[in-house]
């Protein structure tokens, strides 16, 4: 990529020097086959709630059509104040805490860019989301990747993290329950973070888009631990629990100064999320969590269907926590993860999502979604199973 | 023995009574053994009454019936209440399903035929002609879109990319 660069100085260096997306290879690969069972989708098998829909079109119907406050309609971060009181017992201020943004990427895009100066240091927990760094880069900023393995249960190790700070870090993204690993992290584990934030002074991401998907463990809101409200931007949306990927809304809190300055990137950028989106938003905060609680109970059975069964077909599999991912080691075949995921798409026309374009710690993984029908899972690790029996090396 | 997996095992046959232990014992993180022991157990308590299959009997080309929906009002007797005359009406085979209402009448009774012929006729001479029962207003149903929980008809495709992040 960095030939790119000279080659054609159109483009900015920031963005030439970015690579696409390694889950994008896999989408372009498998979009052109027919008959895959597809494990790679990382966004609910539900239909939103057809109470927020409604809520939505009724939105339409009435005429609300217009640009909304650029924060967001007051009555929606209202809502989410309120949410976050009763579900997490933090209070933020709806008027200059709270801001509603189109997806928990922009949120996470303007957040970076609100703090980066060039050549500042975000450590990066991995493997995890595919969007942080590159996010990282766009702001100027340098991400520094610190990996979890397996073996701790993908738990990072607070010392990993202390162990590349520098002058130059400014901030820490963590995402639990994570994306791709489904892993949590213990409360005890989170306040040897906060230690470190408080020490160095740094500002925590918390991406918790997947907190209403925690299974066994009650989810740990960040910034409730002593004093890290100041030092937090919580990132949060309406996409994995409520089913709403497609109507792109998420939203950020943070102390006031911090917020006033993503405020202000937000406005010139977007000026608003869609009004109609976020009526139904509002629907989905004041009555939505039942739904909330039947579909996570879905995605819990299939969790345990899918690890249980992974383990019978010769599939090492850690018990995912939250969020509705599996990520199983194929490090016994002796193939790259790329090499799994191509080599299994081809032969058993299964799509998964090679480990390692979630970054370090991620190689000799697979990510898998367990949000497709029980007969797809069923189906999905009957081919799995007879690829391992063809491509496990004899030990 | 009812706890929260028993609610569970429960939630997950009444979607789908044919689902085998093995694979329900998975998802629900028990041993196949425990699983039977719940069935057993909730079936003994008549919790569990019957496995059955939704069915859309529209598409079955040899079977073709009528169902009515039936608003009865009834002069309840002392002592027995409605529980009597229910328990009369619903004796009858054609009878489906079989509710105590409140509001403008008392029972609703749900009821299938062979023929509309058929049902009038289990109306005319065999349901009104009960002691108590003051009038009957049928209502045929025309099409099933949503039985027991199950939407028929619903194209179930995954709309979503095969592939996201």
């Amino acid at each position: 990529m960095e030939k790119i660069v000279s080659e054609n100085s159109r483009l900015s260096e920031r963005v030439a020097t970015i690579q696409p997306s390694g889950i994008r290879r896999f989408f372009d690969l498998a979009s052109k086959m027919e008959n895959i069972i597809s494990l790679g989708v990382g966004e609910p098998d539900f239909v939103t709630p057809w109470n927020v829909r409604e809520a939505s079109i009724s939105s339409l119907e009435r005429g609300f059509t217009a640009y909304s406050a650029n924060a967001g309609i007051l009555e929606l971060r209202e809502a989410i104040a309120h949410y976050m009181r009763t579900r997490f017992r933090v209070c933020y201020d709806p008027e200059t805490e709270v801001l509603v943004t189109v997806g928990a990427s922009e949120a996470i895009d303007i957040g970076m860019r609100s703090i980066l100066n060039p050549g500042d240091e975000v450590i990066i927990v991995e493997p995890t989301f595919v969007s942080y760094a590159p996010l990282v880069k766009l702001a100027g900023g340098v991400p520094i990747s610190v990996g979890t393995s397996a073996e701790t249960n993908f738990e990072v190790r607070p010392a990993d993290i202390e162990a590349v700070i520098t002058d130059k870090t400014k901030a820490i993204m963590i995402c639990y329950p994570n994306n791709p690993t489904g892993a949590s992290i213990s409360k005890e584990k989170l306040n040897q973070i906060a230690d470190i934030v408080r020490k160095h002074e740094l500002i925590v991401f918390s991406d918790e888009i997947y907190a209403e998907l925690a299974y066994d463990h009650d989810h740990v809101c960040f910034s409730t631990l002593p004093d890290m409200k100041e030092q937090t931007i919580v990132i949060n949306g309406f996409s994995k629990a409520f089913a709403m990927t497609g109507w792109r809304l998420g939203f950020v809190m943070a102390p006031p100064d911090l917020l006033a300055a993503m405020l202000k990137i937000h406005q010139y950028s977007l000026m608003c999320a869609p009004t109609m989106a976020q009526h139904g938003a509002i629907e989905a905060m004041e009555n939505g969590m039942e739904d909330v609680a039947k579909m996570k109970l879905s995605y819990q059975q299939r969790r345990n269907y899918f690890v249980k069964t992974a383990k019978e077909i010769g599939l090492p599999c850690h018990k995912p926590d939250g969020a509705f991912y599996a990520f199983p080691s194929i490090s016994h075949t002796g193939l790259t993860s790329e090499q799994f995921a191509e080599k299994l798409l081809m032969e058993e026309r299964v799509a998964v999502v090679p480990g390692s374009v979630f970054g370090e710690g991620g190689e000799g993984h697979i990510r898998c979604s367990y949000a497709t029908s029980l007969s797809n899972l069923e189906e999905a690790l009957e081919r799995i199973g007879n690829f391992l029996k063809r491509h496990t090396k004899n030990v | 023995m009812f706890d929260k997996k028993a609610y569970e095992i429960l939630q997950i046959i009444e979607a789908n009574g044919r689902m085998e232990t093995n694979k329900l014992a998975k998802m629900v993180d028990l041993k196949p053994e425990d699983v039977d022991q719940y069935i057993k157990e909730l079936e003994e308590k008549n919790i569990i009454l019957s496995y059955s299959a939704v069915i859309d009997w529209a598409k079955v080309p040899v079977q073709e019936t009528v169902t009515a929906t039936i608003d009865v009002k009834v002069a309840p007797k002392r002592g027995v209440g409605f529980d009597e005359v229910a328990e009369r009406i619903y004796r009858f085979p054609e009878v489906r399903a079989l509710y105590l209402m409140s509001g403008a009448y008392d029972l609703s009774v749900v009821i299938e035929g062979k023929t509309m012929q058929e049902t009038a006729r289990f109306v005319s001479e065999k349901l009104s002609t009960i002691d108590s029962v003051l009038s009957t207003t049928t209502h045929f149903q025309l099409k099933t879109y949503k039985h027991d929980g199950v939407i028929f008809d619903k194209p179930d495709e995954d709309r979503r990319i095969v592939v996201s992040p």
